[in-house]
């Protein structure tokens, strides 16, 4: 807490694309009640404080460090390793510093391949001299140096201790106001275990409102191929809704607007494997009675590792692919 | 952040300036001063890389608009509409008028939100507050003490209702979902129209508003046009922007339009043939790659008509049109030319790179009349044609949008189940990589140099050359270290306070 | 009588005495007392399976599958009863959909299809359970090690390993 009673909070984002940083704000005219009682000393996307700033400060002087983004480079590993020695509390906020998020499909891909795709073989590219970002480059004037691309995306707790996590991409905003006034009130003991707040212990199809007909799969499609019923359940008519094997929290807001769920809150609480939950489930709804026909239908499914591990696959029991 | 071993030349200092600050994004900027105190060299680097080009591949097509809006949480509907655009051509989809317009409706609306978070949180406070303000005040909490508290009601409720737009649309406010091959998801409902058309009005209000308040606090006030004008902010170079048929900007379709620095006509080209004028080159310095015009040839880092480096910015976009396609926003175009070129009819390029933040404010004030005008259309609501059923073989397509922060282009080729073999994305900023790496150093150079004490205040000019391109970032308010005293009411439209907080 | 489980062979240890770790997932109403009786009537076949009984091959959570993996199994197998065999009537009706989708998921994360094995195995069919574990052992040697605890270390994942481990 500093001088002025109040409490201190940053906000970082690792290998993120800035929208848990805006979903931070859709808490809306809160924003103001929060300002009362806290000041924010880091967030590079709002506020000019560098990284330097932050290194000076004492150990333990955020009270609540909110790090969104996966562990992607070796900077962002730092800078995590940084915040959890400066913040008293530490949450992983979002999925892709809880579970990995989309970017951990590319642990589906090694980094030449990454790198052959960006920097060489794509249609648009000229690079006749095979020129590749370097971590470390010498010029006339000294060293140059960008953080060291890893082979894997983490999660934040893969590197450091982290006490709590709200899941989401993006979490949504009154998870996300819930978790702050525990968290910065005091409601909840400042460390943990990477425990999942901001959200529900149920799965999706529990806050989803669509009509649920207990109708066996009979065949997998895809959305754009036909038109869906509009108030019925869209895996029983053959989407592949990630519902079942995705932690509730969010209102199933995609459901209301006819899109199926892709998984974005992370596995179910008790589960750590989205993927396998998903198979799991998958096993009881069916409509296949003989070996033949369960084949079949499991061969309509387009992309089994990609749908079912879409925000999760750091998470994984397996993490990467050989 | 540097790691202390990196070592610096003889005969060199090195200023660092890690991280970027006030933007959406990641970068550094290491600024090299030889013996004399002048500025030797100066490297902007985005030390950042996710490989989106490589894991699209093998996901199904359809799926693509939603992977994809996760490559910028801020403007997600960029992507989100250039994916599916890019899918309908994977399909050989047509869209019914419908289906079109509520693309164009739901974009408009965001460009509004978007636009106006970058020129009240990000880039503004630069002006309003000053360029080498105190940091603790130099954001909107700044900004808000020195313009008053209509300004954080109005930019509060902006992004509020922009996201409640989005989430009667796309589901959720942050990532709307709803864009499919061949159209939307779902119908807009007549009370959802009603309300959509309540949240147009204001927003055509507050771009008003908004261009209004630029006036007053920033075009009025000689030092800042004296820096827009003769401050080392400008380079002569290609411009790029997509127009519709008439020439006119437009953000959602139509045809991109490169024109040379002096305003003549370089290319127009359609979707389909951007590989014939766009290459991207690699530097060992940096991730993001420096795509630049193929007809021209690569120099270098240098302006002018025989350097194939061009800016796909809310500029660069005024410069390649001959219009705007509403009439408040074309009378404000007309202004803005007559001011800076003496050509109200916009013919000659305005490459004051720190104007870039008037144009955005231009650009507000005409997604916000546009989406009046689509929302009002009698056949938003119809309960048909919001989509069609994709029924052909899948194979390529490509899709092009105006991002806020540039032209956006997604290519697709997938096979003939539409599982994407292939996927390349040449995304807004990094249009503008080359333009922004010699405006940061055109800035360094102009402002130190020999006998001059390198300030943060300095550092923050420099980085002001980086925020003029990049407007993607939300912020309602924060708050920073310093017993400023502040008193915030929040009022209706009308003047009913409807909540209170003072510190 | 069926194996049990001996020690883990690291493959680094001594490469030369590796031996092929598969686990053997066995519902006991039909795979296991196949086994079992594979054992009782002395038939020979290799040592590699170690065998988890589980009461209706339904009860594998897929979860169980890759937690084999991700420890360093170089080869799963699971066995249940017939189609219209199933102690519980349907339990191995979950198998029958989940485990093709386990085998398209692996494959997609590179695990060799021959790692892989879901079978029907009745209580009479000791010599079917003793040919298939012969078999699929010696086909896994052929393939090698999986280790993918080393391939993560390699790849720097794996919660509670040791991330410096590469790379420094």
């Amino acid at each position: 807490m500093g001088a002025n009673g109040k409490l201190k909070v940053g906000m970082y984002w690792a290998s993120s694309c800035g929208g848990c940083d805006i979903s931070l704000l859709e808490i809306g005219p809160r924003i103001l009640d929060l300002i009362k009682v806290a000041d924010v000393v880091f967030w590079p996307c709002a506020a000019d404080f560098k990284y330097q700033t932050v290194a000076g400060y004492p150990d333990g002087y955020i009270d609540a460090c909110f790090y969104n983004g996966g562990v992607r480079n070796s900077e962002q590993e730092e800078i995590a390793r940084l915040l959890r020695t400066k913040s008293k509390t530490l949450v992983a906020y979002g999925a892709c510093a809880g579970d990995g998020g989309i970017p951990a499909l590319a642990n589906l891909n090694t980094i030449a391949a990454i790198y052959d795709a960006s920097y060489h073989s794509n249609p648009s590219i000229e690079n006749p001299d095979r020129v590749e970002p370097q971590s470390h480059l010498d010029t006339p004037y000294g060293e140059l140096e960008i953080p060291r691309f890893y082979p894997a995306v983490l999660r934040l707790k893969d590197v450091v201790e982290v006490d709590y996590e709200i899941p989401g991409c993006p979490p949504q905003a009154d998870r996300v106001w819930e978790t702050i006034q525990a968290v910065v009130g005091g409601a909840v003991p400042p460390r943990n275990h990477a425990l999942r707040v901001g959200c529900a212990d149920k799965v999706v199809c529990d806050e989803c409102l669509r009509e649920k007909k207990l109708k066996k799969i009979s065949q997998f499609t895809r959305g754009h191929l036909f038109r869906p019923e509009r108030d019925w359940c869209l895996l029983e008519q053959g989407i592949l809704c990630m519902g079942p094997a995705t932690r509730s929290g969010c209102g199933a807001l995609c459901l209301k607007a006819d899109i199926r769920c892709e998984g974005c809150y992370g596995p179910p609480a008790n589960a750590e494997d989205q993927g396998t939950a998903m198979i799991g489930a998958l096993g009881t709804l069916l409509d296949a009675t003989t070996e033949d026909r369960a084949q079949e239908l499991v061969e309509q499914i387009a992309d089994p590792t990609g749908t079912f591990y879409r925000f999760s696959f750091s998470s994984s029991m397996l993490k990467v692919r050989k | 952040m540097t790691s202390p071993h990196v070592k610096t030349a003889e005969g060199y200092r090195r200023i660092s300036i890690d991280p970027v600050t006030r933007l959406e994004g990641h970068g550094k900027i290491d600024i090299f001063l030889d013996q004399e105190g002048s500025v030797a060299e100066c490297f902007f680097q985005v030390p950042e890389l996710r490989g989106f080009e490589k894991f699209c591949e093998g996901r199904p097509v359809e799926e693509l608009p939603r992977i994809t809006s996760r490559i910028c949480g801020v403007c997600p509907e960029a992507h989100m509409m250039a994916s599916a655009k890019a899918c309908d051509a994977v399909y050989g989809a047509e869209l019914p008028l419908t289906a079109r317009m509520l693309r164009e409706l739901q974009y408009n609306i965001f460009y509004v939100t978007d636009h106006a978070t970058h020129f009240y949180a990000l880039g503004g406070p630069d002006f309003v507050m000053g360029p080498a303000s105190d940091p603790a005040l130099r954001n909107l909490i700044g900004v808000i003490g020195k313009v008053g508290l209509e300004v954080a009601g109005q930019v509060i409720k902006c992004r509020a209702w922009g996201h409640e737009a989005a989430a009667i649309f796309g589901g959720k406010p942050v990532n709307p979902v709803n864009a499919i091959p061949g159209g939307m998801s779902k119908a807009l409902k007549p009370e959802e129209r009603a309300r959509v058309e309540e949240i147009c009005r204001f927003m055509v209000e507050f771009g008003i508003f908004t261009l209004k308040l630029l006036h007053d606090v920033v075009l009025a006030n000689k030092e800042y046009v004296d820096l827009i004008l003769h401050g080392p902010y400008y380079h002569e170079t290609y411009s790029m922007g997509l127009v519709d048929a008439q020439n006119r900007v437009n953000f959602y379709d139509g045809k991109v339009r490169v024109v040379d620095p002096e305003g003549k006509e370089l290319c127009k080209y359609s979707p389909p043939e951007y590989m014939q004028h766009i290459a991207e080159r690699v530097e060992p310095w940096s991730y993001l790659k420096f795509p630049y015009l193929k007809a021209v040839g690569w120099k270098g880092f240098v302006a002018g008509k025989d350097s194939g480096v061009y800016r796909a910015t809310p500029q660069s976009r005024l410069n390649a049109a001959d219009g705007m396609n509403s009439p408040l926003a074309q009378a404000a175009y007309e202004e803005y030319f007559e001011t800076l070129t003496g050509d109200k009819s916009g013919r000659k390029p305005v490459h004051h790179t720190l104007a870039i933040h008037w144009a955005r404010c231009i650009e507000l004030l005409n997604a916000a009349e546009r989406g009046l005008e689509l929302i009002r259309h009698p056949e938003i609501t119809h309960p048909e044609n919001y989509r069609v059923v994709c029924d052909k073989t899948p194979s390529e397509g490509i899709g092009i949008v105006e991002a806020p922060r540039g032209t956006l282009t997604h290519h697709y080729v997938t096979d003939e189940k539409g599982i994407v073999r292939k996927a390349n994305l040449i995304v807004g900023t990094t249009n503008n990589h080359a333009a922004i790496c010699m405006s940061i150093k055109q800035a360094a150079q102009g402002l130190i140099k020999k006998g001059v004490t390198v300030t943060e205040g300095i550092l923050n000019m420099v980085e002001m050359a980086f925020r003029a391109y990049d407007p993607c970032f939300g912020c309602a308010t924060h708050s920073l270290p310093g017993q400023m005293p502040l008193t915030v009411r929040i009022r209706e439209w009308d003047g009913t306070v409807l909540s209170e907080a003072s510190r | 009588m069926a194996q049990t489980a001996t020690h883990a062979q690291s493959p680094q240890a001594s490469p030369a005495a590796w031996e092929p770790r598969i686990i053997g997932f066995l519902c006991y109403w039909c795979s296991y007392t196949g086994a079992d009786n594979a054992g009782t009537a002395r038939m020979q076949y290799l040592p590699n399976v170690d065998i988890i009984k589980v009461m209706c091959s339904g009860r594998i959570d897929p979860e169980l599958i890759t937690i084999a993996f991700a420890n360093g199994a170089d080869g799963v197998m699971v066995l249940g009863c017939h189609i219209g065999d199933c102690h519980y009537i349907s339990g191995n009706h979950k198998t029958m959909v989940r485990m093709p989708l386990m085998r398209r998921m692996l494959a997609d994360l590179g695990i060799e299809p021959a790692r892989f094995r879901h079978e029907w195995v009745s209580a009479a069919e000791g010599e079917k359970f003793s040919k298939l574990v012969t078999e699929m052992t010696e086909q896994v040697r052929a393939l090698g090690p999986l280790n993918w605890p080393g391939l993560m270390r390699d790849r720097g994942v794996g919660h509670g390993m040791d991330l410096k481990a590469w790379g420094e």
